[in-house]
């Protein structure tokens, strides 16, 4: 029988009105309910009948998800905090400027307004091969389609693959990581708090899943310390379109300067593996040296280490090795 | 309770993917249970054993042999001793995540592998040319001592033939490992052509996908399998009556006394 791909198929509907109602949702009916926020990256799944969950739990009534507070000397973020929400807050404009850019990066106004910073951070990878529904490794399966001789595989991994090629297309992940956030999740039984850094989960660890969330577990905030508030950020993506487009490669970094010598930094790209990655070594190689030429090339040689290109992508090799070179010497030439 | 699953090729057909996991825990508790009904059995039952006065009997006609018994060369042991850690390494690498506790497993679980695979290929050699290979396999000609086996173990009083090197249930054993074992190193050789190692050049279309799918079946089948065979295997080597082998494996010798009482010395003559 045809997919009929505009309409909505059959499902039970929820529409919680608090954290604690979704939770025991979600704990009812366990790997059957699907969590929906902004819906942009749900609705291509239900639409096309390749997910089929039997519930759907709608968060968009949940207020205490929502809206952007000032917790300690940070803030924190509900998830369900739309993307212009994130790209217009004042406090975020002044002190965590890398934030609004990775955010105002992602897709176009329309999308923003509905996108929320938790399924943009949640959302599944973009991989048309585990998206049309065929049964690779992500999907259960035991083959990656992406990763064979004649795959087209222009926007896959050239990092940290392991058997999947797919790659996190998440614009805000590495702004998150470079600003050192903490993600709040929470189940029935209880609250849990991983860094950004490792909300995200690779192949090697779990083919099937891009973070750390399990059936009945809800992101709820991400906290943004004040450690790196005010810092000297950078944040470039490169996509084949300027708005509406997924990353091809993206990087942000946070550097904290004394002078014209980098103190410390945090730098994080996306893009080019299933995983949000952090370059700790570009961060060792900068720590203490100018925010220079020389830095930056040798930062960019570092990064690149251990890439593998595909037969499509090798051209993401030389951009991670720019984009991260222009982080760190903190302007784009 | 599923046995397969299936999934869809690019082409729309419907392929085989994976045995379920649900038969993971099939196996787990097919091999507990066994482990639990043999256990009670034991402490229930008027087991057999046999007389003492009888070994008393042998040991004293048989003083010409000496103390200790050479019962697994130093070879023998490290291929058992390797091939054991190999084998912990795979299944705990392969089940752990399918129970939940998830870590980068597919490095661990390849490179343990081929630790297997060496270690079988040196068995197999060894086994060839050094060792008495006839005395490990079953056939035909051990219907009387399974009879006898199986007497024994209700408490019946029988005569009947004891084995030569290993026992009948050491026997079986081997070959139930033998096939689960030939099976998951064979079909996993191949299946690491599909990921990325040093060794070989992935070709994920080397074989097609039917092919590829009854590949990962059989592995996962013969791992499954194997899940059951190690809780039995570990069972018997820690129960009291049987540690005198276990530690056969360690020293390499078994005494005399463990030799006529449990060995028949015509089918297996100590040197």
């Amino acid at each position: 029988m045809a997919v009929i791909r505009d309409v909505m198929p059959a499902f039970e509907l929820f529409q919680p009105a608090s954290i604690d109602a979704a939770l025991e949702l979600l704990e009812r009916h366990g790997s059957s309910a699907w969590v929906l926020a902004g819906g942009l990256d749900s609705f291509d799944w239900l639409k096309d009948r390749i997910k089929r969950p039997s519930v759907v739990v709608d968060l968009s009534a949940i207020a205490e998800l929502k809206g952007i507070r000032t917790r300690g000397d940070g803030l924190e973020i509900g998830a369900m905090t739309t993307l212009t929400e994130v790209v217009r807050h004042p406090v975020i404009k002044e002190r965590y400027s890398i934030l609004l850019k990775a955010a105002e990066a992602a897709a176009s106004p329309q999308i923003r307004n509905q996108g929320t910073i938790g399924g943009n951070v949640s959302q599944d990878t973009r991989c048309w091969y585990y998206r049309a529904g065929w049964s690779c490794y992500r999907a259960g399966g035991n083959i990656c389609y992406a990763d064979t001789p004649t795959a087209i595989n222009r926007e896959h991994a050239i990092l940290g693959a392991d058997r999947c090629v797919a790659v996190n297309p998440s614009d805000t992940s590495p702004a998150l990581i470079a600003l050192e956030a903490e993600m709040v999740i929470r189940s029935r039984d209880g609250e849990r708090v991983v860094s950004a850094e490792h909300y995200f989960v690779g192949p090697g660890t779990d083919i099937t899943r891009m973070t750390v969330l399990r059936t009945g577990e809800l992101l709820t905030a991400i906290r943004l310390p004040g450690t790196w508030a005010g810092a000297n950020f950078y944040f470039e993506k490169v996509a084949d379109r300027n708005v509406w487009d997924f990353p091809l490669v993206n990087v942000a970094a946070a550097a904290v300067m004394s002078g014209d010598t980098v103190t410390r930094m945090r730098i994080a790209v996306n893009g080019v593996a299933a995983t949000p990655l952090r370059l700790p070594a570009v961060e060792n190689a900068v720590r203490g040296n100018k925010r220079d030429e020389t830095t930056a090339a040798a930062a960019g040689e570092l990064a690149i280490a251990g890439t593998v290109p595909l037969h499509h992508n090798a051209y993401k090799v030389p951009l991670l090795r720019n984009l991260v070179k222009r982080a760190v010497r903190g302007t784009e030439s | 309770m599923d046995f397969l699953t299936w999934g869809r090729s690019p082409w729309g057909q419907s392929i085989l993917t994976h045995v379920s996991w649900d038969l993971l825990w099939a196996s787990l508790f097919a091999g507990l249970a066994f482990l639990i009904a043999h256990a009670s059995y034991m402490v229930l039952s008027r087991h057999h054993k046999r007389d003492a006065l009888e070994t008393d009997r042998l040991e004293a006609a048989r003083a010409d042999l000496p103390e200790r018994i050479g019962r697994h060369s130093l070879a023998a042991r490290l291929f058992h001793w390797v091939m054991a850690a190999a084998m912990f390494v795979l299944l705990f690498t392969a089940f752990l995540p399918i129970v939940g506790i998830q870590f980068a497993w597919v490095t661990w679980h390849w490179v343990a592998g081929l630790v297997l695979t060496a270690s079988i290929v040196f068995h197999i050699v060894h086994a060839t040319v050094w060792m008495d290979f006839w005395s490990i396999w079953v056939g035909p000609k051990d219907v009387p001592e399974l009879k006898a086996e199986l007497l024994r173990e209700l408490g019946r009083e029988v005569d009947g033939p004891k084995p030569g090197k290993y026992p009948l249930g050491n026997r079986l054993y081997h070959l139930a490992i033998v096939i689960a074992g030939l099976l998951v190193v064979v079909s996993g050789t191949v299946m690491m052509v599909r990921i990325r190692t040093p060794l070989f050049t992935r070709n994920p279309y080397l074989l097609g996908d039917s092919t590829w799918g009854v590949t990962y079946v059989a592995h996962g089948l013969a791992g499954v399998a194997l899940v059951g065979l190690v809780i039995a295997h570990v069972y018997f080597a820690v129960r009291p009556e049987k540690w005198w082998i276990t530690k056969s494996m360690v020293l390499g010798w078994i005494t005399r006394r463990q030799y006529l009482e449990h060995h028949d010395p015509q089918r297996w003559i100590a040197r």
